[in-house]
């Protein structure tokens, strides 16, 4: 069991009111709200030990690139990475999967080639393979869901044995269903069939413990503001054996070895993967966000996450205007729940929902694909986090039988 | 939730579930698809042109109350005006959602979504049919 209201307390922003009502905030696939903690990191590192990162060798910026790099040690040590050359700081999860497509993609995907990808993608895991395909003329593949609403193993098991399949790229867990893929079967059939594989670790790094080395993906993309860390720092983590694979993303300061009026050489990893003044402050914040996430431990915020959504899901299948998408039960699933109410629009709800201080978001999640083949066009999306309870949930269903109120 | 009986009125609701214009006309002259991306709101706008007046106005779509009624709201008021009449409607009512002062009497039921304005996130979702006519007019 988790002290919640002891969490609850190292989050301000929690004590706001919004429409003068005690705010419940179910929005936390979006983002998380931040702990004290990271808040005052960041102001802490502004405070004591701002300065240019590598460049200089004056007190303040050795300060700053020890900061900067113990962020890398933390980031490898939570993901449990062979190596810290493997971690490369990004903005986000978006531009972790751009870096792999944009590099090794166009590097190494070709002509004929297959990138299998699943119905229920983020659109940042699925444009930036359209863009590889039609510079290289590749193809892309997709594997749907089961009657259970969980990705259909089967014919994923089919696809990977079509042959040419260069590339295998899934979400870890669906930012809309809650939907956990089996990962370690993937990469295990991948990799059998001579593909590699991405995952997209944006809805699991909040609420999963993650083992690169036992799961042996060979990139993992991930963004901290999902897992109560700032905004504008994301994770790529690029397996040992291919951080000589993939070329430089941008170029610039700080990335290179030696440069010529014609040529250039490159650093060493992970520096030769980041161009210019890097996220410091966020860097730093994200360290006190993986101290949190720890102290707390992945196993009980999973653990909650479901509880909440079983909970959840107990008391809107009572509701007969309410349909609920994916999953009937909580298991193997993070604590997304999405649904619809019987002729109101999803905005509709959640703006009714809204002045009741209930914050869900509405709308088609940026998963169109998965819209069209669920047959919606938008749905309403409540997303548990460690510092909701059940009296919240309760709350919720109340305000969703007043929804009804405003339409006949 | 006085601020939400504002937002979705009896008469919002009316336009809402039960509008007349929501069909599809015959002949259309002027067809045009209006969408926001974000949020999913997603209206055909129909016109029937005499010249330079607009005969017949219908849409078909789906979207939320707000988006819906506004659309059909906006049909109602430009029936039998001229592009240039029309413009000025759609002139107003922007103004309106902005919280610009305005005479409100010229735009009929469509006044009533002047609550939409204190309802930021919802501004996109009232503009979406004006703004396409003013696209294609």
């Amino acid at each position: 069991m988790l002290d919640i209201l002891k969490i609850k307390d190292d989050f301000p922003i929690l004590k706001s009111s919004p429409h003068g009502k005690k705010l419940i905030y179910f929005d936390n696939a979006a983002t998380t709200q931040k702990p004290t903690q990271v808040v005052e990191a960041v102001a802490d590192y502004y405070k004591k030990y701002n300065a240019n990162v590598y460049r200089s060798p004056h007190y303040l910026s050795t300060l700053s690139t020890e900061s900067y790099e113990e962020a890398r040690e933390s980031v490898k040590r939570f993901i449990n990475a062979k190596t810290s050359e493997s971690i490369v700081f990004t903005r986000n999860a978006t531009e972790s999967i751009n870096f792999i497509a944009y590099t090794w993609g166009l590097k190494h995907i070709g002509e004929g080639d297959v990138i299998v990808l699943t119905i229920a993608e983020h659109h940042s895991n699925i444009l930036p393979w359209q863009m590889v395909a039609e510079k290289k003329g590749a193809k892309l593949k997709y594997v749907h869901l089961d009657e259970d609403s969980r990705l259909d193993l089967d014919e994923f098991k089919r696809t990977i044995s079509e042959g040419h399949v260069k590339l295998v790229a899934v979400q870890h867990a669906s930012n809309v269903l809650g939907i956990i893929n089996p990962v370690d079967e993937i990469i295990d059939l991948s990799h059998r069939n001579g593909a590699k594989v991405l995952i997209d670790g944006a809805q699991s790094i909040p609420n999963m413990k993650i083992d690169v080395e036992k799961l042996g993906c060979d990139f993992y993309a991930f963004s901290g503001h999902k897992m109560l860390g700032p905004m504008g720092i994301g994770v790529l983590y690029i397996k040992e054996d291919l951080l000589d694979d993939v070329p430089p993303f941008l170029s610039g300061g700080e990335m290179i070895d030696e440069v010529f009026e014609d040529h250039s050489t490159f650093a060493p990893s992970p520096l030769k993967f980041e161009a210019g003044t890097p996220n410091v402050e966020g860097a730093y914040g994200l360290i006190k966000a993986i101290e949190y996430i720890e102290g707390i431990g992945l196993d009980n915020i999973l653990k909650h996450e479901q509880e909440l959504t079983e909970y959840a899901l107990s008391k809107l299948v009572e509701i007969d205007y309410v349909k609920l998408y994916g999953p009937k039960n909580a298991e193997n699933r993070t604590g997304i729940i999405s649904f619809n109410v019987l002729n109101v629009h999803p905005h509709d709800v959640a703006t009714i929902l809204d002045q009741d201080g209930i914050a869900v978001r509405s709308g088609h999640h940026c998963c169109q694909p998965l819209m069209r083949y669920l047959g919606v066009p938008a749905t309403v999306r409540a997303s548990f986090y460690i510092y909701n309870d059940k009296s919240e949930v309760d709350a919720f269903v109340d305000g969703l039988k007043d929804v009804r109120k405003w339409f006949r | 939730m006085s601020d939400l009986n504002q937002l979705y009125s009896e008469i919002i609701m009316e336009h809402y579930e039960n509008s007349p214009n929501r069909r599809e006309l015959e002949n259309p002259t002027i067809k045009e698809r209006g969408h926001n991306p974000l949020c999913g709101d997603d209206i055909t706008l129909e016109l029937k042109m005499n010249g330079d007046v607009i005969e017949d106005a219908s849409f078909v779509g789906h979207g939320c109350a707000i988006s819906q009624a506004s659309t059909s709201m906006m049909c109602d008021l430009i029936k039998g005006k001229n592009k240039k009449e029309a413009l000025k409607l759609v002139e107003k009512f922007i103004d309106m959602i902005h919280k610009k002062d305005v005479d409100l009497d010229e735009l009929g039921d469509a006044q009533i979504l002047q609550g939409v304005s204190d309802f930021p996130a919802r501004v996109k979702c009232a503009l979406l049919a004006w703004k396409t006519l003013e696209k294609i007019i």
